[in-house]
């Protein structure tokens, strides 16, 4: 469906985008995901043709796109774009939601039925009248996304769509954009910078940092096995204890952390530098050192509790830091507090090893 | 100072008893105007299109050229279309000196300016990202400059408007290409000019009320019409939740 190659993409001397790669699948939910200022809204752009890249292709739906304004124009009106923070026309609801298919010489009873649709499909009812330019951020939001859908895109693009919503807007605009894709054949190509988010909505997804694609694959794979150092901070990996792999049996490494021993799973070999990576929610804690399954037990000194929701996340001393979440229950059982000496488990299976 | 109220008294009669010469100077000088103003601003409006959606070198220098010439002396407008209208003038053979036409076209030349650097203000004043919207949308380049055009109609009216305050109160212009002549190309304001020459104070004065009436008209008309559009939006955003 979309294809796009070498992209490269400079404001003056600065390089936003380099080298992207990316081939959507016609259906599918492609979520980029990054910091802020990543290049997430300018690849979206260029794919949206709003702007023209420096360099690199953009293939839609198997044809090249060229620099010719009667062809971009003709995949435009195959697309819609809904950015972070929409722009209204100062006219009415209906008018703003019609807009697109005015355009397309849609109008009459058809329109009507169109547009009325989409409104309530976005939850927005009895609205049709009323000066767009008076909604709330949240309601905004829904009228851009019914302007966008309404023209039934081959391509929908969503440029951060949540980032200026409170929680419940947010997750009402999480569902329409689930129901939408559930009930038409739309592809989508939406960035966000949360992973959270990116992990609800994406069948694929691409991770992109500093204008690169660093690691495409399922949310899954990208959120438990994320290639370096990079991804590992941004998808939240508070546990990267650096070390070197001092040797490998089979597959089985131990890997050397400030003289502590961390075993793990990789094909790397000795003396590589590396990072054990392990997510706080893979590590358990106990009072006594018990006999497990789990390779790799420490004792460490607990130096802070932060309870936030039905959660505490404990951090330790064990000679190099570590964080663990718990529950918050878990935590009131133990009865910990700052200071106690105590157990930290985790599996060899549980530590993800990547190339320093 | 008792002739100002005699002005206004004699205004009041002149207007209301239908004087043939009042209402024929009134009319010639509203057809004049008006004229100008509308195919100013059929001419210039694209302009200011032309000019704010395009990028090119210069256009800064343009912009600052035609805010220059939002002061331009009507003196001076009027003397280079006599220049080029007079017999010996390039463009002589049409033979319009001293008529109504010639009048129009160098009142279009005296709003040009006008119309056009307030029109580009009032594009600028439309967030860019309305036009992307737009675009993204499915517009042409076209559609998506009158979106952006209409998002700024207030503004844009407003160029109109002041367009045509300079087009119904110039005098030296109208004079110079027009000549001033009884019944055929006598405004109100070279009326004015005239009879304060000859000493009739109070018809000019009340020639001055009457086109000081005319522009209060167009004014409130204008107004009106704002007004109009402001209840509407006022009325739908009323809430309905």
């Amino acid at each position: 469906m979309l294809k796009v190659e070498r992209l490269h993409h400079s404001y003056g001397k600065a390089e936003i985008l380099k080298n992207i790669d990316l081939d959507v699948e016609r259906g599918e939910v492609f979520v980029t995901i990054g910091p802020t200022g990543s290049g997430k809204t300018t690849l979206l752009r260029l794919v949206g043709l709003l702007e023209k890249p420096t360099s690199g292709h953009i293939y839609f739906d198997g044809h090249l796109v060229n620099n010719s304004e009667r062809q971009r124009l003709e995949i435009r009106r195959r697309l819609a774009m809904v950015s972070q923070k929409p722009a209204v026309f100062n006219a009415s609801v209906f008018d703003n939601v019609a807009y697109g298919l005015k355009i397309r010489k849609e109008n009459g009873a058809s329109l009507r039925h169109k547009v009325m649709n989409a409104l309530d499909t976005v939850g927005l009812s009895g609205y049709e009248r009323r000066d767009a330019r008076t909604l709330s951020g949240g309601e905004t939001q829904r009228v851009a996304l019914a302007r966008a859908m309404v023209i039934e895109p081959e391509l929908l693009l969503l440029d951060e769509p949540t980032a200026n919503l409170d929680p419940v807007s947010t997750s009402h605009i999480e569902k329409l954009v689930t129901e939408v894709i559930k009930k038409s054949d739309m592809t989508v190509l939406m960035s966000t910078h949360d992973m959270f988010q990116g992990q609800r909505l994406a069948h694929r997804m691409g991770v992109l940092i500093g204008g690169e694609i660093l690691q495409t694959g399922d949310p899954r794979e990208i959120f438990s096995l994320p290639q370096s150092r990079k991804i590992a901070e941004f998808v939240g990996v508070e546990n990267m204890l650096g070390g070197v792999i001092a040797s490998n049996i089979e597959g089985i490494v131990d890997i050397n952390v400030d003289g502590a021993v961390v075993e793990a799973i990789s094909n790397l070999g000795v003396g590589e530098q590396v990072y054990a990576c392990i997510r706080p929610e893979e590590i358990t804690l106990a009072r006594t050192k018990e006999s497990t399954s789990a390779r790799n037990t420490f004792l460490g000194e607990m130096t802070r509790i932060v309870m936030f929701g039905p959660l505490a996340r404990i951090e330790l001393d064990c000679g190099f830091p570590l964080v663990a979440l718990i529950t918050k229950r878990s935590a009131e059982e133990m009865n910990l507090q700052i200071g106690n000496r105590i157990y930290a488990s985790f599996k060899a299976t549980g530590v993800h090893v990547i190339k320093k | 100072m008792h002739y100002i109220g005699d002005a206004f008294v004699l205004a009041i009669k002149l207007i209301f008893t239908g004087d043939y010469e009042v209402y024929s100077i009134t009319a010639r000088t509203l057809e004049i105007s008006i004229s100008s103003t509308l195919i100013g601003a059929l001419l210039f409006v694209p302009l200011g299109c032309l000019i704010y959606f395009n990028n090119f070198r210069g256009k800064r220098t343009l912009i600052t050229i035609i805010q220059t010439c939002y002061s331009l002396p009507t003196v001076f407008v009027g003397l280079l279309v006599f220049l080029v209208f007079s017999r010996a003038g390039p463009l002589g053979i049409f033979g319009i000196m001293f008529t109504p036409q010639v009048m129009v076209i160098g009142q279009i030349v005296l709003v040009g300016p006008i119309v056009t650097g307030l029109a580009i203000s009032a594009l600028s004043g439309v967030s860019p990202a309305i036009r992307e919207t737009a675009i993204s949308l499915g517009a042409s380049r076209l559609q998506s400059v009158w979106v952006v055009l209409k998002e700024a109609r207030f503004a844009v009216l407003t160029a109109v408007m002041v367009g045509f305050g300079r087009a119904i109160s110039e005098v030296g212009l109208a004079l110079m290409v027009g000549g001033n002549i009884r019944g055929y190309t006598r405004v109100l304001t070279t009326a004015i000019s005239l009879e304060t020459g000859i000493g009739d104070v109070a018809l000019s004065l009340a020639l001055g009320f009457i086109l000081v009436a005319l522009a209060l008209i167009v004014t409130v008309l204008a107004n009106r019409f704002l007004k109009v559009k402001e209840a509407d939006v006022a009325q739908s955003r009323a809430p309905t939740s």
